[in-house]
């Protein structure tokens, strides 16, 4: 007997094929067998699991193109299991993690590791990034020809930008013969000095050094220069300010080949967040000021941002419960990531199309992988979003191995509800 | 008719938490405890079988001495820990730290540390009252308050004066509790110095940016020259200490500008013939050590308040 699953009279909403209607999905053996649009009266033939899907959205599987799994090195923080494991319960079917792991990414042997670390725990696809240049230390280009043969799928030296122009201007043509997609960490780092949070008047009253704006927008200018001049394509992580969102607004009204993410934590929060010496609000890029937030969010309705990414980056108590200064980089986002964009659909600034757009169609059009659609004989990576679900997102129901959340103890609402991989549940909270 | 203002703040993070009828209160507070330091046994026992452990991260002379004097004035039991001698140098966290002297009971912790936001911490890890000896670039509140006091001595009144601070405003946690502190208490405070050592938005603290440090002393009632740090000189901030002290430092000239009894006043310590001619510094218009004997005035009543002795 075929294994099939019946997601029934849910809400539909699949941009690939341009449905967002009521309707049904069936599952087989792994597969998405068929879309029944319309109310769906029959009974599945044969042995099948049917869930009632009423009132909740049936998405593709959700894609976190932009996480940190920690793992090799830091596994203390987070691993390949552990983190797929909060992306599962996220409702995310897929991750892609960045390079900077202990060693970094740049080799066979690490992306080999990750990929089989993630085949063992099953809770998600992990697509990972490797390096772009060898020890991500920016001197030599790394093996771009071994890494993506070893299954990587993109290149970054994400946790720290490029900083030699020659050497970014070289990746990029060097990613042609591979047909390689770069992706900037944008931060000019003679700029940024060793400032801690957004340049304004918040960090002269806390008196905490500031990175100014301009840090992130120069390199993000260099690097959509750099990639028009030898015309490849570039996507540019984590944007956080009103001048980034219009440098790539700019450069793809003249035809250049950008695409560009955001992370719920710059469409949500802004640097009051940091309130007294908030760790938890600790980022970088940092967190902005309410005119960016605007900006970023007119990118996500405007299409000039294509993906709501994490950037979900695991810190334990011992990088986090320290002096602002000395605190680590980074906030956990995989599980908070739905509800936040969900938000954004309350307040009518993005819709339910887009939102699916912006966490799975799109993030897999920019990475090349399958996905993304619920076409017929597609792996059966499906969410269920319950839109009107509230909880309130407490440190117990923490499902990565960090807690470093400025999310904690908010109320919200909207919640992937049921995570299918490959047709098998992989969080289930029906 | 005297007015009753209880204080009742735990700990002393910053002048940005003090109502300006706190700050009153200290300051006339202080004004009283003055005295005991003119007498020949100079101490009282307001706070005797209280313990005070000074926690300092930093290097400090006159900071962590005049909070021990203070201290002692008032019959605490003071402990000194600095940096070279903790178990930081060992790689424990100030958290630990803060647990472990918790432990042992102090009433107060005196801190002065590298990085902004490290007292806060240290008064949610501890049951401690916790003071803000100066940290990182954030606030130095008790230099805030034993300015004031020096200014309302000399001058009789804070409001409506014009305080001029010259110099590295990035930099000064002295500069910022001034501004607040001066500025709540309806003092009108103009700030200048070269624009790479004024920080982005410290108009927003209350301060009027002035483009030259003329501007900024015209009509002055104090002029207050900051510490310019030579170790700045490694970022480029500034070309040299010899062209800061032609363009920035407070001589003469720049005296003349402000109105004839002008305070003149430095937090310390001082780069004579840098941000302050050393004639000015010791003439008749310093009121730099004045400053150093107000502070152990203020602390004491700072000590005293937190304790619980804030009964207007």
């Amino acid at each position: 007997m075929p294994q099939s699953l019946l997601l029934k009279n849910g809400r539909i909403i699949d941009p690939a094929n341009n449905i967002d209607s009521p309707g049904s999905l069936l599952l087989e053996n792994g597969k998405i067998k068929s879309v029944y649009l319309g109310d769906y009266a029959n009974s599945p033939q044969g042995e099948c699991q049917v869930i009632d899907a009423s009132g909740k959205w049936i998405v593709p599987g959700l894609v976190d193109m932009h996480v940190h799994l920690r793992e090799p090195g830091e596994e203390y923080k987070e691993t390949v299991e552990s983190g797929t494991r909060a992306a599962a319960s996220g409702g995310f079917t897929a991750v892609a993690c960045m390079p900077n792991t202990s060693p970094v990414n740049d080799n066979e042997a690490v992306t080999t590791l990750i990929l089989a670390k993630a085949k063992k725990a099953g809770f998600a696809k992990v697509y990972p990034v490797a390096a772009i240049s060898q020890h991500s230390d920016g001197s030599r280009l790394a093996e771009f020809g071994e890494l993506q043969k070893a299954g990587a799928v993109a290149l970054s030296d994400d946790g720290r930008p490029v900083e030699n122009s020659q050497l970014m201007r070289r990746a990029l043509e060097y990613s042609t013969n591979f047909d390689f997609l770069l992706i900037s960490h944008a931060e000019e780092m003679t700029l940024c000095g060793d400032g801690v949070m957004n340049e304004g008047p918040l960090s002269t009253r806390l008196g905490l050094r500031g990175i100014p704006r301009i840090a992130e927008e120069i390199m993000i200018y260099r690097d959509l220069a750099l990639a028009e001049y030898v015309n490849r394509p570039i996507h540019i992580a984590h944007i956080s300010t009103r001048e980034s969102v219009d440098l790539i607004r700019r450069a793809k009204l003249k035809g250049c080949q950008v695409t560009a993410e955001t992370t719920p934590h710059y469409f949500t929060l802004t640097e009051e967040a940091i309130g007294d010496y908030n760790t938890a609000a600790k980022m970088n890029p940092p967190l902005r000021t309410l005119d960016d937030r605007q900006a970023i969010q007119e990118g996500l309705e405007d299409g000039t941002i294509d993906a709501i990414a994490t950037d979900h980056a695991p810190h334990s108590r011992a990088e986090k419960e320290v002096e602002f200064d000395l605190a680590a980089n980074g906030i956990i986002g995989l599980e908070t990531s739905v509800p936040l964009a969900l938000a954004l659909v309350r307040d009518k600034i993005i819709s339910p199309t887009r939102l699916v757009e912006l966490m799975s169609v799109n993030p897999c059009r920019i990475l090349g992988v399958k996905g993304g659609s619920l076409d017929q004989g597609a792996s059966a990576d499906v969410t269920l979003i319950d839109p009107d679900l509230t909880f309130t997102y407490e440190e117990k129901d923490v499902v990565s191995k960090s807690k470093n959340s400025p999310f904690l103890t908010w109320s919200l609402q909207g919640k992937a509800v049921l995570t299918i991989l490959n047709g098998k549940i992989t969080f289930d909270a029906l | 008719m005297e007015v009753v203002h209880k204080f009742c703040h735990k700990h002393i993070l910053g002048l940005e938490q003090l109502s300006p009828d706190d700050i009153d209160f200290l300051l006339r507070s202080a004004a009283s405890f003055k005295e005991i330091s003119t007498r020949q046994i100079k101490k009282v026992p307001a706070l005797r079988g209280r313990t005070v452990i000074n926690l300092f991260f930093e290097p400090s002379t006159r900071t962590r001495l005049s909070f021990e004097v203070a201290a002692k004035r008032m019959s605490a039991d003071t402990f000194n820990i600095s940096a070279s001698t903790s178990s930081l140098k060992k790689g424990e966290t100030l958290i630990d730290t803060a647990l472990n002297l918790a432990a042992m009971k102090p009433d107060i912790i005196i801190i002065r540390h590298s990085h902004s936001g490290s007292p806060g911490l240290l008064a949610k890890h501890t049951k401690a009252s916790i003071i803000n000896a100066g940290d990182g670039t954030h606030e130095h509140p008790s230099q805030g308050l034993l300015d004031m006091m020096t200014v309302l001595e000399k001058k009789g009144r804070i409001g409506g004066l014009k305080i001029a601070i010259i110099g590295d405003i990035a930099h000064s946690r002295v500069a910022h509790s001034n501004i607040i502190g001066f500025t709540k208490m309806g003092a009108n405070v103009s700030v200048s110095g070269p624009a790479t050592l004024l920080p982005m938005g410290i108009e927003h603290l209350g301060a009027t940016v002035c483009s030259s440090v003329d501007e900024a002393v015209e009509g002055a009632d104090v002029i207050m020259a900051l510490r310019i740090q030579s170790e700045r000189q490694k970022d480029p901030l500034i070309p040299s200490l010899r062209e800061y002290a032609t363009f920035f430092g407070i001589n003469k000239r720049a005296l003349t500008l402000a109105k004839p009894d002008a305070l003149i006043m430095h937090p310390g310590p001082m780069n004579r013939g840098v941000e302050l001619d050393p004639d000015l510094a010791d003439g008749p218009h310093s009121v730099i050590l004045d400053q150093v004997t107000n502070g152990v005035a203020m602390r004491m009543a700072l000590l005293y308040a937190i304790m619980g002795g804030g009964e207007g």
